[in-house]
């Protein structure tokens, strides 16, 4: 019973919350450009259900291109900076400034660099760079949290810096590495959106594109719906990627 | 007889923390079993990483005669790679030792049968219960055939019988292939039952406060626990301890 009532929870207070917003919104005559009843955005999410699909998947396949990349770019520079310790203080600094650069301040740079006609490199590159610091974090943390006795363990059986890093710090990285991948998969969609709204127009037709073109029309109604599919298809990547983490950390500890 | 390992006079020193150890003058023959007591914070398993050439000495010198591989250690925690079988833990020395991986499973499985874990070679360490996963942690120390085996309080956090029975099961392994054991130890009893020679430490820096022989040959049945001869040297390793506490305090 007690979990019945946990998984409606969520469900009954969304519910009441749209219901509070529908009876504002018609006994309040609330124009519909500035704020349309629920009933309104989910008409708008039927009607342009195909369209609001494909733009939904841009968006999905350039942030989950981006964690891919994101991913790669990461571990490498983490197992690389792993065999230095003089490399990663060298490096932390920059991913540092890497971490506290926003996004949409560098964006105008990365879509110069990129070429004015492939917009699409830069929203992925700039996503990349959003995704990559949270994957790189937990890697280079993790790479360091082996257990100190077996870390004695391989100093005792003189194990080459390779051996160490490949049989010891990245298994021992394992559940930093998935917690980071789903901070990361989050991260990526947030980049995405903010690169294709940086990008403006051309180009790439996510729901960024979407939201932006509606926001032109005023079409306040397929606005919110952009954003109702943006905030399921969220949900829907967060829930996914926690299901991956927990099979994963299964896997790591065994049970 | 010729020490495998030597420490004489030794001394160790840790910044912001003072000395450890020493001075300090220990050695090791082959095959023999030492067990080390002495109260915590009196630089038992300081001086045990000294043995394993884990750590050198600040001052002193430190004489080991042994090579690559031929010193195992068992620590007070199974320290086991969770998300690896008890087989391919118990093979990871000795493919870091270059042996190919076929060869080093095998001979992994040959350890576990040894210390009768024959049915649980593809357990994970989590499935392992505490005795179980303490036994592959030996089965890992041996395996790679040592010529020291350095213990590391590994009974610490077993129940008495599980303890008990453990001990019993060392000996046995040592009687197999003998090599020299040093172990650390809180017990009094598991010192005088399991040790031919017992060495106590006085409290902080550790120094050699006195040693005790332990009558009777190696492995000893487990009546030797109902011995006069057995409480006899559990007492004068008592008697030792205090006194070794008492020279500092």
């Amino acid at each position: 019973m007690r979990q019945v009532l946990n998984t409606l929870a969520p469900l009954i207070l969304l519910g009441f919350l749209l219901a509070i917003w529908e009876v504002t919104c018609r006994t309040l005559n609330v124009p519909a450009y500035f704020l349309p009843p629920p009933s309104e955005v989910a008409l708008a999410v039927a009607q342009d259900a195909p369209s609001l699909i494909a733009a939904a998947w841009n968006t999905l396949s350039v942030a989950l291109l981006a964690l891919l990349l994101a991913s790669l770019c990461a571990q490498a520079v983490a197992i690389v900076i792993a065999l230095s310790p003089l490399l990663e203080r060298a490096v932390r600094p920059l991913a540092s400034v890497l971490q506290v650069t926003p996004v949409v301040a560098i964006a105008p740079l990365v879509l110069i660099w990129a070429g004015i006609d492939h917009p699409e490199r830069a929203v992925i590159a700039l996503a990349v760079l959003v995704a990559f610091f949270p994957i790189f974090s937990g890697a280079v943390t993790g790479l360091h949290a082996a257990d100190p006795d077996l870390e004695r363990l391989f100093d005792l059986y003189q194990a080459s810096r390779i051996q160490r890093v490949l049989r010891l710090q990245l298994p021992s990285a394992v559940p930093f590495l998935l917690e980071g991948h789903k901070v990361g998969a989050g991260l990526a969609i947030i980049g995405a959106v903010v690169a294709e709204f940086a990008a403006g127009s051309g180009g790439i037709r996510g729901l960024a594109w979407r939201i932006l073109d509606a926001g032109n029309k005023l079409q306040t109604a397929r606005m919110l719906a952009a954003l109702v599919v943006l905030g399921v298809m969220g949900v829907v990547l967060h829930a996914v990627l926690n299901r991956i983490e927990q099979f994963g950390l299964r896997w790591w500890r065994g049970r | 007889m010729a020490s495998i390992v030597a420490l004489e006079q030794v001394e160790v020193d840790y910044p912001g923390r003072g000395r450890a150890l020493g001075p300090f003058s220990f050695s090791v023959a082959p095959g023999e079993i030492v067990a080390l007591v002495g109260p915590s914070g009196s630089g038992k398993s300081t001086a045990l990483r000294l043995l394993a050439g884990l750590e050198d000495p600040t001052r002193g010198d430190l004489e080991r005669n042994l090579g690559r591989g031929e010193t195992s250690v068992v620590f007070q925690a199974p320290t086991l790679a969770p998300w690896l079988s008890a087989q391919a833990n118990v093979a990871l020395p000795l493919e870091l030792s270059g042996i190919p991986k076929a060869e080093a499973l095998a001979q992994a499985g040959a350890a576990l049968d040894r210390v009768g874990l024959s049915s649980a070679w593809a357990a994970r360490p989590a499935q392992l219960s505490g005795g179980m996963a303490m036994r592959v942690s030996l089965a890992r120390a041996l395996a790679t055939g040592p010529k020291l085996l350095l213990l590391d309080e590994p009974f610490a956090a077993l129940d008495e019988i599980t303890r008990r029975t453990l001990a019993d099961d060392v000996l046995a392994l040592w009687s197999q292939s003998r090599p020299a054991i040093v172990f650390v130890t809180h017990s009094v009893e598991e010192a005088a039952y399991m040790a031919a020679r017992v060495v106590v430490l006085t409290k902080g820096p550790g120094r050699v406060a006195g040693e005790i022989a332990i009558p009777g040959d190696l492995p000893r049945p487990r009546a030797f626990r109902a011995t006069p001869g057995f409480r006899q040297a559990a007492e004068d390793i008592s008697a030792c301890l205090a006194q070794g506490a008492e020279a500092v305090s």
